[in-house]
């Protein structure tokens, strides 16, 4: 192919010559790009990314496979940054790092991943209802929602005035059946706008103002819900050595919390786990509007043989998709697994820069850029002055689970939650294995109101309760430790004897169990409830010389550790709660 | 012809950097001839204008700055063909039993590409491997990719070589094969597998590459690409199903690590570099399923960890890429426990997709759950005994003591040549859990209780599956 033809499909600017090819680095001269603009590397046009410049040399990272590329071919500079397509179509798709379509990819190159097949990130064959929302004459600004489009039963897409335009009087807006690529609105100002907005990745999109996290966002995980919540707008991480429970947590997440849309990065994982969203997720049902669950999700899926600079890309990637449904005023919940992976696309490309490295031979600017995309996460008034929001959980895979490593310490600095998964735990398979004496959250006071007002007025004191009787369980197996647990007095023996019971049935929630695997937060509270309630009748008993053993082995405790397993799950617990009583009657203690 | 040129400028480790070239692309094979007419084989690591880095493959001894370098215009390919069965091929993929060279039905690049995701097919059909250990606890199933995590002394070979003996899929007769690459191990363990596929009649349907102890070190990189190269053509183009049996992917991480440090890269942790888990991933992901192909390619990885800590990068990294790991246990190994696997750290991660009613049978997941649970208790009274003596421990603690130590010699241990059915396997489960009381069996439903239960159906009553 002449040069000059490739530069005219590639819409290039400048056309320069590939001097070295170092794996997914390569080196070109003869080009003056600005940094971070994208380049068609290479015969086969393949796709990178200028990470450094170096007087006359341009230092590109590749996101496809370099085999065979060779020193003398053309490099064309595009002249613009890494975008993503932005409008109907992103909700149900799945896409590699640099939201390629992974079905348009299948249909071009088979069912593996050859490389030099650019394909745009919202299909252009399809046609969208468009609502208008606003008048010709009206003004729109910067944000501004100009009309919408049904893009899944429960999504109303919200087509804004992209964030970089001027805004101005609607000179035109269009009523009917839309491409992406169509315009619907004219401004005064001359803009255009499309049913589709394209943003650099790399780039924040802006809001008008960022606000406190106030809300909670239910995960329908007791452990997380009721011990540790994570607030709509917040961050939490999520790390644990191999096989601990990160990405059953993230999948879980995926699937029951309030969000109205989640984003899903499969950022350097394996490639089953991304079959088994793409699988199981359509047959779910989203608990809080019916809809198939997988009509509110986008999937990133760079997995880990999948080439590292798209896998560094895709974290960006996916947090601007999040952020845009966030400038619509919705609760959007971005899943990263595994940002350690993420890391380790940076360590590879700075170490082929051989930039001087710091901890672990991960770049010095790590921790800077775990903080930069924490940022893009929080709650906001958007241009349009809606409410919005981006929570973020990312997963963390340090290494040896040893958890002093840079990835996960540069992540615990910014983040305002930390799900301390646990090796020792998840071998005794109490699972979630979130250790509940090391993880904390730091919104929990702020989400109290909530809690009190929308759950139950309790909901801060049984936590408590809670959590005293937990950590007093670890003070108390220190002592049985030393003097075995005959020496304990009864009360203190009935206190190990309840923290089992929170451990067992309140903290430990099986994914795959039909009616276990999600727990509404009312159903949380009944559930700690009832076993305080276990507790105080218990502790009466103790009193009146009741033996320990005879009140641990009660048939309402039996019952109590089937209840949360039960479809029925009201009716069962009144069932437990009243033979509860009836026992304790029998012992004198109720 | 490609042209040779005689412009080595620098010899580092197995490493050799060409000067004056014409354009190379980045992973073309290479051939370095020597003086003495010896003939080596590289590949290109680095390319410049200015100069080229090029890993040789069998080592750079007796090269010198005489030799000459050819740049063959092509990445490293492996010749495929249905004849490779029953063959026997050097780490470099060429035959070395003596037989014709493999004629040639296509030729494929070795490193392979990424199954795109969405083409992917959730693997979910039970393989019965005989053993109660993995199809009880930690269950296999085609396409996945699961490790035997062992140490150095213990019989992971064996228990590889039983698994490949005996794996199937219940009620299927679609062509099966194995496919085994040797990384640095012996001449003496290399033995015993060639010796147990010919004495089971397994070679016919299988393909070795051996890179043993005394080959080049470097050549380790590219065996495991040849083999699961060969894997996906038997898989993916005739349609088998093929087990993929790696071993020792420690020896594979060495010759890692060793070229990083040729090249001076910054090393990572124990000196491994910061792609080794990138480039585990890259064979390791190789396995699975792909909608609408017959075949399958399932993978087990043999890994002896240095001082069995699983904290070791070899150990951890492919923890975070493989669905879970069959622990090969020191402590049952020197109990004198055929096989030693130990049920507690072993996991499988694709086990729910692959077992239950239609798959093996509707108990087996609480089954599964209840045997783990007791076997951890009674391990956790084992430790208490040591502390504090018999006489402290309650009846329940007793029972579960008693538990653990039949469970090791019921469940866990077995012939090297029996061949358990999924219905024994279970059954053994469920004659050891009747030796607890009733009540303490949390995870079992009533419902499967009074179904399967020995004390509820009576002696001698079958069970249908
Ligand atoms: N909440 C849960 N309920 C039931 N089982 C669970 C739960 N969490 C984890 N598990 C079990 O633990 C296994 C490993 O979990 P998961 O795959 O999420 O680990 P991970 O931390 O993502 O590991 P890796 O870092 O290797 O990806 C699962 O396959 C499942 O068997
Ligand atoms: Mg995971």
């Amino acid at each position: 192919m002449a040069m000059k033809s490739v530069a005219k499909d590639a819409g290039a600017k400048a056309v320069g010559e590939i001097f070295r090819v170092a794996g997914p680095v390569v080196t070109a001269t003869g080009l003056r790009p600005r940094m971070y603009d994208v380049q068609f590397v290479g015969g086969e046009q393949l796709m990178g990314e200028v990470i450094q410049i170096k007087g006359d040399k341009t230092i590109i990272q590749v996101y496809e496979d370099t085999s065979g590329v060779k020193p003398g071919e053309p490099v064309l500079d595009t002249g613009a940054p890494l975008v993503v397509e932005l409008g109907p179509g992103l909700l149900g798709s799945i896409y590699d790092g640099v939201q390629r379509p992974l079905p348009v990819l299948q249909k071009v190159m088979g069912d593996f991943i050859l490389r030099g097949v650019k394909s745009p990130g919202l299909t252009r064959e399809k046609a969208w209802k468009f609502v208008p929302k606003v008048k010709a004459g009206q003004a729109v600004g910067p944000g501004d929602v100009v009309g919408s489009v049904q893009e899944a039963k429960n999504v109303e897409h919200r087509i804004m005035v992209p964030p970089n335009f001027r805004g101005g009087k609607v000179a035109e807006v269009r009523d009917g059946t839309f491409k992406v690529d169509e315009v619907v609105a004219r401004l005064d100002s001359g803009e255009q706008v499309k049913l589709h907005q394209t943003w650099p990745v790399r780039k924040p999109r802006p809001v008008k103002e960022r606000l406190m996290p106030t809300v909670p966002l239910i995960t329908g995980q007791r452990v997380l819900d009721f011990l540790f919540p994570i607030a709509k707008g917040g961050t939490a991480a999520i790390p644990g050595g191999f096989g601990t429970g990160k990405t059953v947590t993230e999948q879980q997440l995926s699937k029951w919390c309030d969000a109205q849309v989640v984003i899903y990065i499969g950022c350097g994982e394996r490639g089953n786990e991304m079959t088994e969203v793409l699988s199981t997720f359509p047959k779910l049902e989203d608990p809080y509007t019916g809809a198939p669950l997988m009509d509110r999700m986008s999937l990133i899926a760079n997995t880990s043989n999948m080439p590292v600079a798209a896998r560094e890309a895709s974290v960006y990637t996916g947090m601007t998709l999040a952020e845009y449904y966030r400038d619509m005023g919705y609760n959007v919940a971005l899943m990263a697994d595994s940002t350690s992976r993420w890391a380790e696309a940076m360590r590879e490309i700075s170490s082929r820069l051989e930039e001087m490295p710091g901890e672990e031979g991960f770049p010095a600017y790590l921790s800077a850029r775990l903080s930069e995309f924490y940022e893009r996460a929080g709650r906001a008034k958007t241009l349009a002055g809606l409410e919005g929001s981006v929570s973020v959980v990312g997963a963390v895979s340090p290494s040896g689970g040893d958890f002093s490593e840079p990835v996960t310490q540069g992540t615990l600095r910014i983040v305002k939650v930390f799900w301390a998964l646990d090796t020792a735990l998840r071998a005794r398979r109490h699972f979630p294995a979130i250790n509940w004496l090391t993880s904390y959250s730091l919104y929990s006071q702020i989400l109290e109101d909530w809690f009190r007002k929308n759950v139950n007025e309790e909901w801060p004191r049984l936590r408590a309760w809670a959590q005293r009787t937990l950590q007093e369980e670890a003070e108390l197996e220190e002592i049985v430790r030393l003097v075995g647990a005959d020496a304990l007095p009864p009360d203190q023996a009935l206190t190990l004897e309840v923290a089992r019971m929170i451990r067992e049935i309140f903290l430990q929630q099986n994914a795959y169990h039909p009616v276990d695997t999600f727990c509404p937060p009312a159903r949380q509270f009944k559930l700690i409830d009832a076993i305080k309630k276990y507790s105080d009748l218990g502790q009466k008993a103790v009193k009146l010389d009741v033996p320990v053993k005879d009140v641990a082995g009660l048939k309402s405790r039996e019952l109590l550790t089937r209840v949360k397993y039960e479809a029925e799950f009201d009716k069962e617990l009144e069932k437990t709660l009243a033979q509860m009583d009836e026992e304790f009657k029998k012992l004198g203690a109720a | 012809m490609p042209k040779e040129y005689r412009t080595i400028t620098e010899i580092a480790g197995p490493l050799i950097f060409v000067e004056k070239t014409e354009w190379v692309g980045y992973g073309e094979l290479v051939e370095v001839n020597l003086p003495d007419g010896t003939r080596k084989r590289g590949q290109v690591l680095d390319s410049s204008k200015e100069i080229v880095v090029v890993q040789v493959f069998e080592g750079t001894a007796g090269i010198d700055r005489q030799s000459t370098v050819k740049f063959l215009g092509e990445t490293i390919k492996l010749n495929v063909s249905r004849d490779m069965l029953g063959r026997i091929l050097s780490g470099a993929g060429e035959p070395i039993d003596g037989g014709p060279p493999i004629v040639p039905e296509k030729r494929v690049d070795i490193t392979g590409s990424a199954i795109n995701p969405y083409s992917r097919e959730h693997p979910a059909e039970f393989i019965q491997t005989g053993i109660s250990t993995i199809d009880g606890l930690n269950t296999l199933v085609r396409g996945q990719k699961l490790p035997l995590f062992s140490g150095a002394g213990l019989p992971h070979n064996e228990v590889a070589l039983q698994i490949a003996r005996q794996a199937k899929v219940l009620g299927s007769n679609e062509p099966f094969g194995v496919v085994f690459a040797a990384m640095g191990i012996t001449h003496e363990e290399a033995r015993v597998f060639m010796d147990d596929f010919e004495r089971t009649g397994a070679l016919k349907r299988a393909v070795l590459f051996l890179n043993l102890a005394d080959d080049p070190a470097v050549e380790r990189l590219i065996t495991p690409r040849m083999a699961l190269t060969a894997a996906e053509y038997l898989a993916y183009e005739i349609g088998m199903h093929i087990l993929v049996i790696l071993t020792d992917m420690t020896n594979y991480a060495e010759a890692l690590r060793q070229i990083g440090a040729a090249r001076e890269e910054v090393p990572g942790r124990r000196g491994y570099p910061g792609y080794t888990y990138t480039d585990l991933a890259t064979m390791y992901e190789r396995a699975g399923r792909i909608h609408g192909k017959k075949g399958s390619i399932t993978q087990i990885p043999i890994l002896s960890i240095p001082d069995d800590d699983w904290t070791h990068p070899i150990a951890d990294l492919t923890g975070y890429i493989t669905e879970g790991q069959i622990a090969v246990a020191r402590d049952l190994h020197r109990k004198a426990i055929y096989p030693p696997i130990d049920p507690l750290p072993s996991l499988s991660r694709l086990m729910d997709a692959g077992i239950g009613k239609d798959r093996t049978r509707e108990d087996h997941k609480q089954v599964a759950d209840q045997l783990y649970a007791a076997y951890a208790e009674g391990k956790d009274v084992r430790g208490l005994v040591a502390i504090v003596g018999k006489e402290a421990l309650s009846d329940r603690d007793r029972k579960m003591l008693e538990f653990a130590d039949r469970f090791e010699q019921e469940f866990i241990r077995q012939g090297h040549e029996e061949d358990r059915t999924i219905e024994a396997t279970l059954e053994i489960g469920w004659k050891l859990l009747a030796t607890l009381d009733e009540a303490w069996l949390t995870k079992v439903d009533r419902k499967t209780l009074e179904k399967y239960h020995p004390a509820h159906r009576g002696p001698d009553q079958e069970v249908a599956a």
